[in-house]
């Protein structure tokens, strides 16, 4: 893919994911939507299929989830720079477009996160703010044990092998009652998944 | 507060790098086994008390929930230090991995595999839930009104689809209310002999 890409492309980059970051609670990928639309559809700076391989990329690697957005920055500046055929220019440009995406999605959220925490600190003992973690408390362990369900139950439809569940069990099951390491199962689940068990 | 701590900005930047490096499709998970019952900075209620306010506010979790942790320990500094911790390694390993595999991603072994760390991943974030359940024991609502917020939450979203902001937004302040009230009829009761 090979386009003309303008300074002024490049500051519609940042402002998009700028734009974007307030509004991803739950996590970046809950604004993928929206991103879709504008880069892939809109502006026609990413293939179809580099999107979708930046957010599987990102979930098999190792760290947050959130760096699926660094892969769109990049293969947006690959393909601004000519394709990674072009050489050291399209490293060049791909190195900055990912710079631009992951400040652009970071820095609001990240600013309102540590202005907000301090606030809540210095207010511990106001009651509203006691209620508050008190009360959140059920709901947030119940996203986690929702999230977990709701990443397996994909699995098994992705795959159609009910079998996931029985590994996403065991998997919990283990992790809560030993101390086994996570390395060992995630290396146990590449595996069955490899040989096609899953 | 725990007794332990992070001795440095160093520290803290490679404790958090280490995390993120082991965080496959989780790094919650790690997070919680390695800073509440390995390291033990933090207590499971604490680290209630930070995860709900870094689920809470936008961007991702983890890397609102490093920053929280490094700023509380270090300021300013500290929270650079875990969030650059969490996002440096792993950034560069997954440019690496787009530049040299990128086109493998088809191949049908390697999704397979990336399927079955899905699944095993969807296990271990569920168990991180499972267990925070013991930090419950000491919430203001009691046990059996935090048993029923938690179970609402759970079929919200995944057997009717609720939106999470709709959740929070929803259930979050029923809770946020109920316990309000409890707080305050708390201070006024007589203290039990």
């Amino acid at each position: 893919m090979t386009m003309v890409f303008t300074n002024a492309d490049w500051a519609l980059l940042l402002l998009h994911f700028l734009s974007l970051s307030l509004l991803a609670i739950g996590g970046a990928i809950t604004t993928a939507p929206e991103m879709h639309s504008y880069l892939v559809t809109q502006k026609l700076w990413l293939s179809d299929s580099q999107f979708t391989a930046s957010i599987a990329l990102a979930q098999a690697a190792p760290g947050p989830n959130v760096l699926f957005i660094a892969l769109l920055g990049w293969n947006v500046g690959m393909n601004a720079g000519g394709g990674a055929a072009a050489g050291a220019h399209a490293w060049g440009t791909a190195a900055i477009g990912l710079l631009l995406a992951m400040l652009g999605m970071l820095l609001p959220s990240t600013t309102l996160t540590f202005v907000m925490t301090r606030w809540a600190h210095r207010n511990r003992e106001l009651r509203a703010v006691r209620a508050f973690k008190q009360g959140m408390a059920p709901i947030v362990i119940a996203l986690l044990v929702a999230t977990g369900w709701i990443l397996a139950r994909a699995q098994v439809q992705a795959s159609g092998h009910a079998l996931a569940w029985l590994l996403s069990a065991a998997t919990a099951l283990l992790v809560w009652k030993t101390r086994i390491h996570m390395l060992w199962l995630l290396a146990i689940g590449a595996l069955l998944g490899a040989v096609g068990w899953l | 507060m725990s007794a332990l701590r992070p001795h440095s900005c160093t520290d803290l930047f490679v404790s958090f790098s280490l995390l993120a490096l082991q965080g496959f499709g989780g790094v919650v998970a790690i997070v919680q086994r390695e800073l509440v019952e390995k390291k033990q900075w933090l207590s499971a209620e604490e680290f209630l008390d930070d995860w709900a306010v870094a689920q809470i506010l936008p961007g991702p979790n983890v890397v609102n929930l490093s920053l929280m942790i490094g700023d509380r320990y270090f300021g300013l500094r500290g929270a650079f230090a875990a969030l650059a911790g969490m996002l440096t390694a792993p950034l560069l390993i997954v440019v690496a991995l787009a530049a040299l595999v990128g086109g493998m991603a088809d191949q049908p072994q390697v999704q397979g595999a990336l399927r079955g760390m899905g699944t095993v991943a969807a296990g271990l974030i569920a168990a991180t839930g499972i267990k925070l359940m013991a930090a419950l024991r000491e919430n203001v609502m009691g046990m059996a009104v935090c048993a029923a917020l938690a179970l609402a939450s759970f079929v919200a979203i995944v057997f009717f689809h609720v939106t999470l902001a709709a959740v929070l937004l929803g259930i979050g302040s029923v809770a946020w209310a109920w316990a309000y009230r409890q707080i305050g009829r708390l201070a006024r009761a007589p203290e039990s002999p």
